[in-house]
């Protein structure tokens, strides 16, 4: 069995998350792949936004940096291009991520830089109490949605694609080694790298709609997360309701702080 | 320190002053977004970094280059952002957490008039409470403010200095009129300033604790990928940077951060007291008006009017026992501002209304003459 203490913050534990979320599986897929990876948790950094999904540093054994709600971009940017060297571990949410992060979340894909996100797709603003995202489905409920939510949500992966970045993944916690292995190639990719994570929320998102039981929220990923391929070939009847999972996109291309590198030895030598 | 003009005369702008400043006291990281009247300050650094091996990043936002430059300083860099006014609020936040979290970093406001966008180009002293209220919640913070580009030099190697001897984000406030105003820069010898890095470790990584409670109360923060592993948040936290419900803990981390800076006053505030020692009438005055004050004064004089200056180089910490000690002996302060009154309801404070404090208060992005603070004075005497 895969010793998971050697990486985790014991003294931290009881972690936060209600029974039946997701997140604990995400932290666990992390460590495996960090540990089969070999990568020096000295030179790693963890950096997180707020809400839930940005608990999970604090639990890992790792330089963590917890920021504010929706700049934990910026913050990994910064640690980024001030030493390349380090490896950064970006955390957030979609509330996080795609609705006050917006911004830097396109701005980091646009620019490349070389930063490892694990997005946490659960629908809904957990910790503040089910306030809909804007990845909560139309139709769906949320504590500001009570007579279901009118507004299209974002396909947060097609707009890393758009926005520049080099890797694009979207998976989910039931299919749990698949999860592992896109974090593994996200963690191994030079350049912005997403992995947007479907997870179960069934204390803010399933009890407002009908899958209270954690199972039930398994049951509906096992369902309906369709391999892309798969997806690709499918009406637009047959997609309603399903989500693609799979690697969306795999590009090499120039990374923000090897550029930026170049252009110093470059000024340095005219 | 890779400093090749030091003891030349240059002429520069206050804003190219400041770039130059940072250069000087090791800032090797620059994250900013476009905002006038400040943008030369991002310009400069943007030729000159990476001709140092430093960074320079364009973000996206206000907010996005303070976040940026916590980060590169947790990294290691010393940081440093530059904006006005709109910029300098949507930065709040992130000011705030660089305090919770005793990151340092130095921000430079180059301030125009508001409210809101207000006026661009044209000068004002309106953000000096914002500077120290400006982010939620309660912490001691320190803010600096330069007169002229040669202060403009000087206050940013402070800036620096402060920020990583105390563990915090620091201030510095220029008006528009000096970082605009193009004038003679002696660049001081290497010898003449004193350049503060911060603390390192000095137990080994299953011994530390980030923000165990020292003597001087200020932590010790390691480098990240210096086998320090260690927790960042903004959330109230405990000597081991994980957060907290206690209230003995949080009482006392909140308390310690005001403390920190208070404990440390004489040592951060500096003020200039010009011709105080006779004088029945003190102007108080910084910035820009500063230098308005100091012609009024050789007005006053000659007109046979004992007047004095006293110029805080340092507005927060508010030297509020200097200001005491010399309403002692003055029979009223004169307190002109490039905004409603902001420091001068700080001066009547310290005078527990023993001393009058005659206000002379412009709005109208126009600088304030020699003549309307001898004008006052004259009325006032």
């Amino acid at each position: 069995m895969f010793n998971y203490l050697e990486y985790i913050r014991e003294s931290n534990f009881p972690h936060i998350w209600c029974a039946g979320c997701g997140d604990g599986i995400i932290l666990k897929a992390l460590i495996r792949a960090i540990d089969k990876l070999g990568m020096s948790r000295d030179e790693s950094v963890m950096v997180s936004g707020i809400g839930c999904s940005s608990r999970t540093p604090g639990y890992m054994d790792i330089n963590t940096l917890h920021t504010t709600h929706g700049r934990a971009l910026p913050f990994a940017t910064g640690v980024k291009l001030a030493n390349p060297d380090l490896k950064v571990i970006v955390i957030t949410g979609d509330g996080d991520a795609t609705a006050i992060g917006g911004n830097h979340f396109i701005h980091a894909a646009r620019r490349n830089i070389d930063l490892t996100v694990l997005l946490y797709n659960n629908y809904i603003y957990g910790m503040t109490g089910g306030q809909c995202s804007p990845m909560t489905p139309v139709g769906s409920k949320a504590s500001t949605a009570q007579h279901g939510n009118l507004e299209p949500s974002f396909n947060t992966s097609g707009l890393a694609i758009a926005a520049g970045a080099s890797f694009v993944a979207r998976t989910d916690v039931y299919h749990v080694q698949q999860c592992e292995k896109f974090i593994s190639k996200a963690l191994q990719k030079k350049g912005f790298s997403l992995v947007e994570i479907m997870t179960p929320c069934p204390t803010a998102y399933g009890r407002r709609n009908k899958m209270a039981n954690p199972v039930t929220m398994m049951e509906w990923l096992k369902d309906n997360m369709v391999p892309v391929a798969k997806y690709d070939k499918m009406t637009d009847q047959e997609r309603e309701g399903k989500v693609s999972a799979g690697i969306l996109c795999d590009i090499d291309k120039a990374e923000f702080t090897a550029e930026y590198d170049k252009l110093i030895k470059k000024v340095r030598t005219e | 320190m890779e400093n090749d003009s030091s003891g030349q005369i240059r002429m520069m702008q206050g804003n190219q002053a400041c770039a130059e400043g940072a250069l000087a006291a090791g800032c090797r990281f620059f994250a900013g977004y476009p905002i006038t009247p400040s943008s030369e300050i991002a310009e400069h650094l943007s030729v000159a970094l990476p001709k140092l091996g430093g960074k320079f990043i364009q973000m996206e936002d206000e907010i996005a280059a303070m976040g940026a430059i916590i980060g590169a300083s947790l990294a290691g860099m010393k940081s440093l952002t530059a904006t006005s006014g709109p910029g300098f609020s949507l930065k709040q936040e992130n000011i705030g957490y660089a305090g919770m979290a005793e990151v340092p970093c130095v921000v430079i406001n180059v301030m125009r008039g508001g409210p809101s966008t207000g006026m661009p180009t044209l000068p004002a002293q309106m953000d000096v409470q914002q500077a120290r209220w400006g982010s939620h919640g309660d912490r001691g913070v320190i803010v600096l403010v330069a007169d002229s580009a040669q202060e403009s030099y000087e206050q940013t190697i402070r800036a620096f200095n402060l920020a990583e001897k105390y563990m915090t984000p620091v201030i510095l406030l220029l008006d528009e009129i000096v970082g605009h105003t193009t004038e003679k820069v002696i660049i001081p010898e290497r010898s003449e300033y004193e350049i503060i890095d911060r603390k390192k470790p000095d137990l080994p990584p299953d011994k530390y604790l980030p923000y165990r409670e020292t003597e001087d109360l200020i932590p010790v923060l390691a480098t990240f990928g210096t086998g320090y592993k260690y927790n960042v948040t903004g959330l109230c936290h405990n000597e081991t940077g994980f957060p907290t419900n206690d209230p003995a803990i949080i009482g006392a981390q909140i308390k310690r951060l005001t403390d920190k800076i208070i404990i440390h006053k004489k040592d951060i505030i500096r003020n200039r007291m010009v011709m105080l020692e006779d004088a029945e009438i003190a102007i108080f005055a910084y910035g820009s008006v500063a230098r308005s004050a100091r012609s009024a004064l050789a007005k006053c004089r000659e007109a046979g009017i004992k007047a004095g200056l006293f110029q805080p180089t340092v507005l927060w910490p508010f030297p509020e026992d200097d200001i005491r000690e010399v309403a002692g002996r003055v029979k009223g302060f004169v307190v002109p501002e490039m905004n409603m009154g902001q420091m001068a309801r700080e001066v009547e404070r310290a005078c527990r209304r023993d001393t009058p404090v005659h206000r002379l208060n412009r709005v109208d992005g126009q600088p304030i003459t020699p003549g309307e603070i001898v004008d006052l004075i004259k009325g006032v005497v």
